[in-house]
């Protein structure tokens, strides 16, 4: 087979690029202009198909380039049954969302933003799932939770998206930082940093003492994302988002990376006790309370999106089974529910744009109006509940194959999967039979069938349920057998059939259906037994997110008022306090105090006259009777020290000391005058000695240090090394210029950029000054302003 | 402050120090000097100016905003980081070329720019906290 890495590469990247063209091409074709952005995931899809006789063979593709050789990071893929399966159901799935969020913005304004940020998603959906490496894996998720939050928070004028989608970000963005922390675990433990290489490393990892560290944290960034219980609450909230984004990424995609992950980590980490424990309990309670809190809702939307919460929750709990079958069922129903619930969401979107409401009981006798959507809905729900024929009976036959034994822990998860599965039977009949049967129901806009666009996806989604139920070799040759052996780490075989055979998998599928038409008929009582329940419990984890969140905000509203006081006087006394600390206590405390210094054999007389010159300085700086003197004395100290410099050969140095002293007392000067302070200096008494004691402090501590520094033996290696090279290689006579420029040249150009900077805020300063004066101020208000 | 004396001085010492200022900045290679302290003469300069004859007479005599000036000098500094790139040594590296120009040999460098460039900055950034400052003193 020719090299495919390029065109792989393309593909990756093929999504981003389109998101750039979509803004312009609505604003040139307008909601038809998805026609032509759907062919990116079309292509990509195309792409990933001509893995698969590769794939179904047993063979693993890797590939990539090298992006940080030196750091041993490397941008690189790796598709096996697990990761193509994923990357055929984002990118088809895709290509049709893409096209039904055509139809359903149809005229909104923001039409290309929104299929500009369904391509990044689908973008950073995709290399999240092909990923090889750790931390291509991480910014993939995170790219993902980002996308997500601009998604929900796509109507950004309302404030309940704006809740949901940080809401959204802050669960798995913390979710995020969790998996980073575990997936540096994971490199620590076994020195591997790809996936690829990960799988082979056998028992490594379960033998490590960080096993359960790392598994919790790894936990942690899969539960949040893919909505476990108790981090659920995010995914009922997203629902905020226009429904394409529902469809697609809180159902078929997004929310399954927790899953992905989990069945990705199974060869490694899988088989423990911690393992068989946390999966499966997580996921059934998961299971049971998104099963009961769908029941109650109303919103087709809300009771989708609680059964999605319900279907995660069985996947966890069936990837951490570990029985046969366990994985075979899992990977099935993955499949099974990206297609019906992907269809059903998009039924639900289009009930709504065509009659003007999605509450199920305002809802009715559409079947008529909508032919096609309502025979997608229920090709759809017919795999949701999993009759016969269809994907979902495979899947739920495998269930119960998997859980079906004798000992207590089967039974219970039996007992809990038949509840669950009965309960998203009802509902999966609720969304697809309430709207379209029955007597003729009222809604606000008078319903007729949505265009293509919008019934193409669901119609083709839920057709491909049945297919892959009828042709369930195909299905299982190409899919769910490469699939389930990645996930496993061995091969294992899929060869579920849709013909029904006697057997104990088959009588518990009859009692969930049985069980479900019971609920279904019931189900009016069934929700307001619900809502009594609900009432009764009180809050939840939705409400307690508000509370972390408001005190968060309190908390560090109180550390801004203690550390940003906004008065200069407390913070220069705090910097200069904490000067004074750091040079005289460490030397102190390890008695690193300079020796005493002997007397300097003899002086000059020109010595004697510079060194009286800056003590008279000193004595007019604090003889001054207003401050410009005061200013103007601290120049003559200044310019004595640069004549001591001259003295000693820094020619450089003096120079530099001569112009900064002056530059810094015209500028001193001139901010003076601007802050118009009183001329003379009127602090109280004890103010005065204390910050006198400050001043004396650092004096002293300076003092110290430097006299430490000079009676320390001097390293002359490096003196040596630019003295010697200075001319040879840099072609430079003055030293200090040829450090300044060239050996040091990028250092003093982070330091220019730092002059420029503080130029601007020095300049931002002053401007806030020159439109706000202030009245005759005294220093108080004056140190206010200075904070703006 | 615009007393006849100073008024009558500022023009030529503002002259003399700007081209002190220059030949500092390009003597600064071999001898004292450079493009720190070139910089920093040629604000005072402006400084004086601006003390003499206004803020508004230095704006319009430098025609270019400080701050641009500033902004100016860095990315003449970058640049000639940038050129040793696409010579294929590391982000920097200090080239050299010897032209003659009208028969005198030129030693010219990349070090040279970038010290040119950090000029710039000094002169643009010290230069508007100071003009800054003195502004209202006119107004």
């Amino acid at each position: 087979m020719a090299d495919q890495a390029p065109l792989t590469l393309l593909c990756l990247f093929l999504p981003f690029l389109t998101a750039l063209l979509a803004p312009a091409a609505v604003r040139r074709f307008g909601h038809g202009g998805s026609w032509g952005l759907a062919l990116a995931p079309l292509l990509a899809f195309l792409h990933f198909l001509t893995f698969l006789p590769q794939i179904s063979a047993g063979e693993v593709v890797t590939g990539g380039y090298a992006w940080v050789p030196s750091l041993n990071l490397s941008f690189s893929w790796f598709l096996d049954g697990l990761s193509l399966t994923f990357a055929l159901l984002i990118t088809g799935i895709g290509t049709l969302i893409v096209l039904y969020s055509g139809g359903y913005m149809k005229g909104h304004p923001q039409q290309g933003r929104f299929l500009c940020f369904i391509l990044l998603f689908m973008g950073a959906m995709l290399g999240l799932v092909v990923s090889d490496s750790f931390l291509m894996l991480f910014v993939y998720w995170e790219l993902t939770s980002i996308t997500s939050f601009l998604l929900i928070g796509f109507d950004h004028e309302r404030e309940a998206a704006r809740r949901s989608a940080l809401q959204a970000l802050v669960v798995t963005g913390l979710g995020g930082l969790s998996l980073l922390a575990g997936l540096i675990f994971l490199w620590n433990m076994t020195g591997v940093t790809q996936l690829s290489l990960l799988v082979n490393v056998d028992d490594t990892l379960r033998n490590s003492p960080f096993y359960l560290a790392a598994l919790l944290l790894l936990l942690g960034g899969a539960f949040t994302k893919s909505a476990q219980f108790p981090f659920h609450f995010w995914l009922p909230n997203a629902m905020e988002a226009p429904t394409p984004v529902s469809a697609y990424l809180h159902s078929a995609t997004m929310v399954k990376a927790g899953v992905y992950l989990l069945m990705r980590l199974n060869p490694v980490m899988g088989a423990t006790p911690a393992w068989e424990i946390l999966l499966p309990f997580f996921g059934g309670v998961t299971l049971i309370a998104g099963t009961l809190l769908a029941i109650r809702q109303t919103d087709l939307k809300l009771m989708l999106a609680y059964t999605t919460m319900a279907s995660l929750g069985l996947l966890v709990m069936l990837t951490g089974f570990d029985t046969p079958h366990a994985v075979e069922a899992a990977v099935l129903y993955l499949v099974a529910h990206s297609l019906f619930k992907g269809a059903l969401f998009m039924v639900a979107g289009l009930v709504d744009h065509e009659a003007g409401t999605r509450d199920v009981t305002k809802l009715g006798g559409l079947r008529g109006d909508m032919p096609i959507t309502f025979a997608a809905a229920l090709l759809a729900a017919l795999s949701m509940g999993g009759l016969p024929l269809f994907l979902g009976f495979l899947a739920k036959e495998e269930i119960y194959y998997a859980l079906a034994h004798g000992d207590l822990r089967s039974i219970v998860f039996t007992l809990v999967a038949i509840v669950g599965n009965g309960l998203m039977f009802a509902i999966a009949f609720a969304v697809a039979l309430k709207p379209f049967l029955g007597p003729h129901v009222e809604t606000p806009k008078h319903a007729h069938e949505g265009p293509p666009l919008m019934w193409i996806g669901p119609a083709l989604l839920a057709s491909l349920g049945l297919v892959g139920g009828v042709l369930s070799g195909v299905a299982h040759r190409f899919v769910s057998t490469p699939m389930a052996s990645a996930v496993a780490g061995e091969p294992r075989l899929v060869e579920i059939s849709t013909i029904p055979h006697l057997g104990m998998p088959l009588l518990l599928s009859v009692i969930t259906v049985a069980f479900g038409v019971l609920v279904y008929l019931r189900l009016d009582q069934a929700r307001d037994m619900m809502v009594r329940l609900l009432t009764a419990i009180g809050s939840g984890p939705d409400r307690g997110f508000d509370h972390v969140v408001s005190g968060l905000v309190r908390l560090s509203v109180a550390v801004t008022r203690i550390v940003q006081p906004g008065r200069l006087e407390i913070y220069i006394t705090v910097t200069f306090v904490l000067l004074a600390l750091t040079l005289l206590v460490p030397s102190f405390l390890y008695g690193e105090l300079p020796d005493m210094p002997t007397w300097p054999d003899e002086l000059y007389f020109h010595e004697w006259a510079i060194i009286l010159l800056a003590v008279i300085g000193l004595f007019a700086v604090l003889r001054a009777s207003d401050r410009l003197t005061a200013i103007v004395s601290l120049g003559i100290q200044g310019f004595a020290v640069a004549v001591i410099f001259l003295l000693f050969g820094a020619a450089d140095l003096a120079f530099t000391q001569f112009m900064v002293e002056t530059l810094s007392v015209v500028i001193l000067a001139l901010v003076m005058t601007r802050l118009r302070l009183s001329p003379r200096d009127h602090r109280p008494p004890r103010q005065f000695a204390f910050d006198a004691a400050i001043s004396i402090a650092c004096g002293l501590g300076f003092t110290l240090l430097l006299m430490k520094t000079t009676q320390l033996p001097f390293n002359l290696e490096l003196t040596e090394f630019f003295n010697t090279y200075s001319k040879v290689i840099a072609h430079g006579a003055n030293v200090v210029n040829v450090i300044l420029v060239d050996f040091r040249g990028t250092d003093t150009l982070g330091e220019i950029a730092v002059v420029m900077i503080t130029g601007l805020a020095v300049l931002a300063l002053i401007r806030v000054r020159l439109r706000d004066p202030l009245p005759d101020t005294n220093v108080e208000t004056t140190a206010e302003g200075d904070r703006s | 402050m615009n007393t006849l004396i100073l008024r009558t001085v500022a023009p030529p010492i503002t002259a003399l120090m700007l081209v002190f200022s220059v030949f500092v900045l390009l003597r600064g290679h071999n001898e004292p000097g450079g493009g720190f302290i070139g910089g920093l003469i040629a604000a005072s300069a402006l400084a004086i100016y601006g003390i003499a004859y206004g803020v508004s007479a230095v704006r319009h005599a430098i025609r270019f905003h400080p701050m641009a000036i500033a902004g100016f000098g860095l990315l003449v500094g970058a640049l000639s980081g940038v050129v040793s790139i696409f010579a294929g040594v590391p982000f920097m590296t200090g080239l050299w070329i010897y032209p003659s120009i009208f028969g005198v040999e030129v030693p010219l460098a990349t070090v040279i720019s970038f010290d040119i460039g950090v000029y710039f900055v000094v002169l643009g950034s010290v230069g508007s906290i100071a003009l800054a400052l003195e502004e209202r003193e006119t107004d």
